[in-house]
């Protein structure tokens, strides 16, 4: 780190704002809950970060491009660790990022209080017309966080982030 | 973990291992299906089902990598059928779509019971990734369970394929539960579940099921199971099949 810069945890999640997930880019890693913790001590930056599906192909790039942000700030040491506990959950993802998901096309997950399983009784919300008169097409989709759904009112299929 | 002593030690790792090797073995079977299942959604939901087991595989290898020092992508390619620990069951040939969905309904439903009890495994080696696996597998059991039903209840050809698929699967299944002398220490001391009294709780859920599916039970299971480090010649066949990249060029760096 460079002589007379001061690296705050403020700045690193600042910073961490505008990392965004690969595979969603209209929002951040930190709206979506996956940056758990930020640590500075003396000339090492430690940030801990959980995967969403355990199974996710874009942790790598997650925590490549969480380290170049942080190394860009002026940090040389920065360790990203990942932790399990507690276990991500989509409830973790914050009423702003909903938001943006829904503008994406992608239904945000219902909040579950951490009983998955709740989520099956109910329907999924088109994120085009705000129709509940929705079907499930596939529990599956195209990434593991995703399920597939038709809207019976506009007649669009569309996809909706899974609650986990 | 450095105080356990070396019983302990070597007992979670065998237990570790198990868990990882059980996930990738039936995760690489599920891949099998990826551009030949029956219908398009199935290729994607199977896929899909392929990566989670994948992904719920490197999270214990992980585990035991930490435990051991061991390099996960080592124990994976490089290490002969005998030196694994994953049950008979997940090994076998992919067979039709009746024998895969009912096999991963099986196992599903047994990884359920398990995990809800490895959850609250006083060891975190344990409970941390059971916590975070518990969550996924639940879409799993209930892709396979409605699976189970729609083709137990189906056509009389549907029908009669679950109940073959029932009666080649159901022997395997005593292996899933059944007593292992080298993990057994971790069961006195309460870190992890007696197969035993799971497999109890595993009948009670699966059970009615199955029979609620139009589906007879072969009769009892076989309770004197094969040694998890027993295997059939499917194995050998599975790993020749998954290793070949990585043995084709040791050092190649990915």
């Amino acid at each position: 780190m460079e002589r007379g810069l001061c690296l705050t945890t403020s700045l690193i999640w600042k910073a961490l704002e505008e990392v965004k997930d690969p595979e969603i880019p209209v929002v951040s890693l930190v709206e979506m809950g996956i940056v758990r913790e930020v640590a500075v001590d003396d000339q090492v930056v430690v940030i801990m970060i959980t995967p969403t599906f355990a199974g996710c192909p874009a942790l790598q790039v997650m925590i490549n491009d969480v380290e170049a942000r942080i190394r860009q700030l002026g940090a040389e040491d920065v360790k990203v660790e990942v932790v399990l506990a507690p276990p991500w959950s989509s409830d973790w993802i914050t009423p702003e990022a909903r938001v943006k998901l829904k503008s994406f096309g992608l239904a945000p997950p219902p909040v579950h209080g951490g009983r998955v399983e709740m989520t099956f009784f109910e329907v999924a919300v088109c994120p085009y017309c705000d129709s509940k008169n929705t079907v499930v097409k596939n529990d599956f989709g195209p990434t593991l966080c995703r399920s597939i759904h038709y809207c019976q009112q506009c007649r669009q299929p569309f996809e909706q982030f899974k609650a986990l | 973990m450095d105080d356990l002593n070396k019983e302990t030690h070597t007992a979670i790792a065998h237990y570790l291992t198990a868990l990882a090797d059980d996930e990738l073995v039936l995760a690489h079977r599920d891949s099998e299906w990826t551009g030949h299942a029956p219908i398009l959604e199935e290729d994607i939901a199977f896929s899909n089902i392929a990566q989670d087991e994948m992904g719920h595989a490197l999270l214990w290898y992980n585990q035991l990598s930490g435990l051991t020092g061991l390099d996960p992508d080592r124990l994976v390619f490089f290490r002969e059928a005998s030196e694994f620990r994953n049950v008979q069951m997940v090994e076998l040939p992919k067979g039709d779509w009746a024998f895969t969905i009912l096999r991963q309904y099986l196992f599903d439903a047994y990884e359920l019971v398990q995990l809800k009890w490895l959850e609250r495994s006083p060891l975190p080696i344990l409970a941390d990734p059971a916590a975070k696996i518990r969550r996924e597998e639940i879409y799993h059991f209930r892709h396979t369970g409605a699976w189970t039903q729609r083709l137990g209840m189906g056509t009389g050809e549907s029908n009669r394929r679950m109940q073959r698929a029932l009666d080649e699967l159901w022997p395997f299944a005593g292996q899933l539960f059944s007593r292992n002398e080298s993990t057994w220490p971790l069961v006195i001391a309460g870190t992890i579940p007696d197969p035993v009294d799971q497999w109890s709780e595993w009948q009670t859920l699966v059970v009615p099921f199955l029979t609620g599916s139009g589906l007879k039970l072969p009769g009892e299971i076989n309770s004197i199971a094969a040694e998890r480090t027993h295997h059939t010649d499917h194995l050998s066949d599975l790993l020749l099949d998954l290793q070949e990249v990585a043995r084709s060029d040791p050092e190649a760096s990915w």
